[in-house]
């Protein structure tokens, strides 16, 4: 074969235009191995075209590789996408872990805080429930002592008696509620003072002919009672009531002087 | 050989290989893109998108259908041509001029002052109209040799000795 002659016919000049068939092409690649001059020429005329091509372009392009590289996420950033991918991998199940473990430390820092807490509070209100119980009971005898001043009140049997102040002592008074039937007094003491210390109150029944006083007993817890009446026993055929002022135990009979208040039985 | 050396490593997608064919060949293909669709913007775009789809098609290419530099050279002809046939091109650009690449290396003086690019421009100068209408069919448009021949109303024969002797003449003027 005749290389110059090939080579003269301008057919490697198409070849790098890139205007030969697919088979013309395959055939000059061929031959192109066979002889180094083919592949010289092809080179030259490769060459020539490229710097012409190159002549035309009014800008330089050396630096937009850069954009394709970021396009294609090339230049290292293959390496970093390993890095990218392993770390945040490691830094998730790392601040995951810890996270919970934290918030697990405080849920049951705070639950035994919580736990303590209410410990706390149920003794509280334990305490404020026996202490309320306390004051219902005494709600309770307050109401039955009430209930029973009322059904005396409303007894019909009852003698209701005013004893009035006397002498010094005017500004005084007291009632009696006297029921003959079950032979006791219910003493309202509301209208005296109370006894200065080392002294009581005394109650007295007494029949008028002769004037002779019976002892009905001191009354002992005048300051403590709230509502100042005073169940009392009387067993006796009394015709007037009286309340003296006597030392502390009592006395064997009134003393006179100390004569509060006063009361008589009306005749029925 | 050293180019099919490199040529073998892009096809294996190694970076560097493809960063040494990029300067090889990126501004030789902007210059055919620029030719065709005559803006610097849209020609840098459509350059870059070239070597991108160069990149993921790699594997394609075979050195016994072509040149590496045909092959891009190819991407690039037609990448550039598809681009002035889409609409967003053709609202901009109503009235392209077809004017060769001779035209616009006399209008771009004071971008190229390479000693390549004077020399060139003195070539191209002295070039017949003939030749520039040759080089201009075949290399930066990308005619076949029948269809560069109907174009210019010449047997094939006489197109290939043509541009045989106009790359001659290239020849001697770049490669020194």
């Amino acid at each position: 074969m005749d290389v110059k002659a090939y080579i003269e016919s301008g057919i490697l000049e198409l070849y790098v235009a890139g205007a030969l068939s697919e088979k013309e092409n395959k055939e000059v690649y061929a031959l192109m191995l066979e002889h180094p001059e083919i592949l010289q020429e092809v080179l030259a005329i490769e060459s020539a075209v490229i710097k012409l091509t190159e002549s035309v372009s009014p800008k330089d392009t050396s630096t937009l590789i850069d954009n394709i590289k970021k396009n294609l996420a090339l230049n290292g950033e293959k390496d970093a996408k390993v890095i990218t991918i392993t770390k945040p991998k490691y830094n998730w199940f790392t601040y995951t872990g810890w996270a919970a473990a934290i918030i697990l430390g405080v849920g049951l820092l705070w639950m035994v805080i919580q736990n303590n807490q209410l410990q706390t509070d149920i003794q509280v209100v334990e305490t404020q429930k026996s202490q309320l119980e306390i004051e219902i009971e005494y709600a309770k005898t307050d109401l039955d002592k009430a209930k029973t001043l009322i059904s005396v009140l409303r007894d019909e049997n009852i003698t209701e008696l005013p004893l009035a102040g006397q002498g010094d002592f005017a500004a005084t008074y007291a009632k009696v509620y006297w029921d003959k039937e079950t032979n006791r007094i219910f003493l309202d003491a509301e209208g005296l003072p109370e006894p200065p210390e080392g002294t009581v109150y005394q109650v007295w029944s007494l029949t008028l002919n002769p004037l002779t006083p019976v002892s009905l007993g001191t009354i002992d817890n005048f300051a403590t009672d709230d509502n100042k009446i005073f169940e009392i026993e009387n067993l006796n055929n009394s015709e007037a009531f009286g309340i003296t002022l006597e030392p502390a135990g009592g006395s064997e009979t009134p003393t006179m002087e100390q004569l509060y208040t006063l009361g008589v039985v009306s005749a029925t | 050989m050293q180019l099919d050396a490199l040529v073998e490593q892009f096809k294996k997608k190694d970076e560097k290989a493809f960063e040494t064919l990029y300067h090889m060949y990126s501004k030789s293909m902007h210059g055919v893109i620029f030719n065709i669709v005559r803006d610097n913007d849209i020609a840098e775009e459509v350059m870059q998108d070239v070597f991108i789809k160069a990149w993921h098609n790699a594997e394609t290419y075979a050195a016994e259908k072509g040149r590496f530099f045909t092959w891009i050279l190819n991407i690039s002809r037609n990448a550039a041509i598809d681009k002035t046939r889409s609409k967003s091109f053709k609202n901009a650009k109503q009235n392209l001029n077809s004017d060769f690449f001779v035209d616009i290396l006399e209008t771009t003086e004071s971008l190229n002052n390479t000693t390549d690019a004077i020399g060139i421009k003195k070539f191209v100068k002295k070039l017949g109209e003939k030749c520039k209408q040759v080089i201009e069919l075949l290399y930066f448009k990308g005619y076949t040799q029948s269809e560069a021949s109907e174009a210019l109303d010449m047997p094939i024969g006489t197109v290939k000795t043509r541009n045989r002797q106009c790359i001659q003449e290239l020849r001697t003027i770049v490669l020194k």
